[in-house]
């Protein structure tokens, strides 16, 4: 069963008179649990790719499907609605709120987007926290944690609200080499724990040994599909 | 949302010295307002109080067409004894009144043997009077309060003709028929003038009043009514009017008119005058909250764009991130509000207790005794509150607009 089902999807910005073709004509699926990555140098549709499939964008041309999900169907607040629902997200820099405890952040989307009762919501937390290996950093602020520390965070941030897909926009990029390694490997555990499947985007070949499946694009274009069994 | 509320109080704390700024800002505008309000408060009731309780009573009724005509105090537009008996019933089944006097107002000319003058007259019932104005009395400069057969001389004729106690005057006056009569009286008291259409008047007996001009009935000038509460103003002037109104002449035309002191005296467009500025005051508290807290949650909402667009990417709804942000708004309003409210209380005590005196006209010892009603501070509270949402609502409604993708690519 397909999870993301993508159609001749085309995607062109407008900047002044300047029309700018950031994705062309891409068509691919990804089914569930599945360890995805989209590599590709600067500027070549990685972010534009990951944002379509995380709902905040809107394809110009094309159909793309996003759990049976017709996205360019969905307006301002249902879009907010299912990224809520069904989405987790990992950001470069990590967005974690600075003036919440990692515990506050982690709790913050059961919170604002999930509501759930507090015991459970709670439980939810500590393991989730524990599963990325922060459960005993839960009290700190967000300024008093390293960068690998806040990028487990985001990702246990990205899975509280159980969502079936979790985009990470290259989540390793501003982590040293061995951190960013970890949380590959942390990436990939709880994607076959959990089921989850995760789709990220990086420019960093070395990191992407760990993936299913690699998708190449260049130029806005899908040049090529990798998958690998590991 | 608890939640909410606790995210939105922890965001004061991002930029405290500008969060503290903005409370302090606040804070000033409500100490304005609250000083303000509270000394000129004080002032006017002071004044006010001066005026009612010394000379006018709350309330006066007059015949009809008197008070256009007051500078000649006419004798030919005097309330008659049948129409007296008419009205007393009247206000003696108002249970609001605490007390009445009739009074007769007279022009005519003092003489003390050696010099003339003219003297406007106010004759009183001293006992009624007392309870009608209890701060007549206190404008003795010396002297006794009236009895039959004596004046009270205003200050003025006093000096001019270098009166004491007990000297002999002349009060000669001309009656509704044309008669010129005198009276001899004697000085019991020398009044102090003050602000106000009767503040210069002299005092006699009624009585005096009556065989002066030769009245054989009962007739008065005006009618002076003390309430038991000065709150109940309006509501006892629309009874009078309904009541006193619906009493007719042979022409079928009101024979009373009813007056509150508010229209007897010029003090009263001063009074107007102090509210005006009061009202100014707050809307420059207004502008002072609108403007500060504007400004400093549109720098929030500018600074925490890409916060904003990973919570939106996220999932939370517009709703919630307007609310996060009003909340803040509304959090700099109630921290601005208390502590302008504790320290405008600190200041009113300080000055209550430093026993300020302010001059106006004559009066050159009016001690300054601010207070502050808490209707007053919940109404500057409420301003400030409802402002600070106001404020915020521009910012707060961009924040939740935001497309998350464009949010997030600002660095």
């Amino acid at each position: 069963m397909s999870l993301i089902s993508c159609n001749d999807i085309t995607k062109i910005y407008k900047v002044g008179e300047v029309e700018i073709k950031a994705l062309k004509n891409i068509s691919l699926e990804i089914s569930k649990s599945k360890f995805v990555a989209f590599i590709g140098p600067s500027g070549s549709g990685k972010t534009t790719m990951l944002n379509l499939f995380g709902v905040l964008d809107k394809p110009t041309s094309g159909t793309l499907k996003v759990i049976d999900t017709d996205i360019s169907k969905l307006n301002y607040v249902e879009r907010a609605k299912f990224r809520g629902e069904h989405l987790g997200f990992i950001f470069q820099n990590f967005n974690l709120i600075p003036v919440l405890t990692v515990y506050e952040n982690v709790e913050y989307p059961l919170i604002m987007v999930k509501s759930i009762p507090t015991k459970a919501r709670k439980e939810k937390v500590l393991s989730l926290l524990d599963a990325v290996g922060m459960l005993d950093q839960k009290d700190k602020l967000i300024n008093q944690i390293s960068g690998g520390q806040k990028q487990r965070v985001a990702i246990a941030r990205a899975l509280t609200t159980d969502p079936k897909i979790v985009l990470a926009d290259e989540p390793t990029a501003n982590l040293d080499h061995e951190s960013a390694y970890k949380v590959m490997r942390l990436m990939k555990k709880l994607s076959s724990e959990i089921g989850t499947t995760f789709i990220f985007s990086t420019h960093d070949p070395k990191i992407v040994n760990e993936v299913d499946i690699t998708y190449t694009i260049e130029d806005g274009a899908l040049i090529k599909r990798e998958e690998r069994s590991n | 949302m608890f939640n909410i509320i606790k995210i939105s109080f922890r965001n004061l704390y991002r930029q405290k010295r500008r969060s503290f700024l903005t409370i302090g800002i606040v804070a000033f505008g409500v100490l304005a307002v609250l000083l303000f309000t509270a000394t000129a408060g004080s002032f006017k009731n002071f004044m006010i109080s001066e005026i009612t309780d010394s000379m006018l009573g709350h309330i006066q009724i007059h015949g009809k067409g008197y008070v256009s005509s007051l500078d000649n105090l006419p004798l030919d537009n005097t309330i008659k004894a049948t129409q007296i008996n008419k009205m007393a019933q009247i206000l003696d089944e108002i249970p609001e009144i605490e007390s009445y006097t009739y009074r007769i107002l007279l022009g005519g000319m003092v003489s003390n043997y050696l010099e003339s003058t003219s003297a406007k007259i106010s004759a009183i019932i001293p006992a009624k009077e007392k309870k009608v104005a209890p701060l007549l009395e206190a404008r003795l400069q010396e002297g006794n309060f009236l009895r039959k057969g004596e004046i009270l001389l205003p200050e003025i004729i006093a000096k001019g003709f270098k009166s004491k106690i007990g000297d002999d005057i002349v009060l000669i006056a001309t009656n509704v028929d044309g008669s010129v009569n005198g009276l001899p009286l004697k000085i019991s008291g020398i009044m102090e003038s003050v602000v106000g259409p009767t503040g210069k008047y002299g005092y006699i007996h009624f009585d005096d009043a009556k065989s002066i001009l030769r009245m054989d009935e009962m007739e008065v000038s005006e009618v002076a009514i003390r309430l038991k509460n000065f709150n109940d103003l309006e509501k006892v002037y629309s009874i009078l009017n309904e009541k006193l109104g619906s009493i007719k002449n042979k022409n079928d035309k009101p024979i009373f008119e009813i007056h509150t002191w508010e229209k007897l005296s010029p003090f009263y467009s001063i009074a107007n005058m102090i509210d005006m500025m009061s009202l100014f005051i707050k809307i420059i508290l207004i502008g002072i909250v609108l403007v500060s807290i504007m400004n400093v949650m549109i720098m929030a909402v500018y600074e925490r764009t890409k916060e904003i667009g990973s919570i939106s990417a996220m999932g939370t709804l517009p709703s919630k991130i307007r609310l996060m942000f009003l909340f803040e708004g509304l959090f700099l309003g109630i921290y601005g509000s208390i502590i302008g409210i504790i320290i405008s209380l600190i200041a009113i005590f300080i000055v209550n207790i430093s026993h300020i005196t302010v001059s106006f006209g004559r009066n050159s010892n009016i001690l300054l005794q601010p207070k502050v009603s808490l209707a007053q501070i919940g109404l500057t509270a409420l301003i400030v509150i409802f402002v600070a949402i106001i404020a915020v609502l521009e910012p707060a409604f961009k924040a939740s607009k935001l497309e998350p993708i464009e949010a997030l690519r600002q660095n």
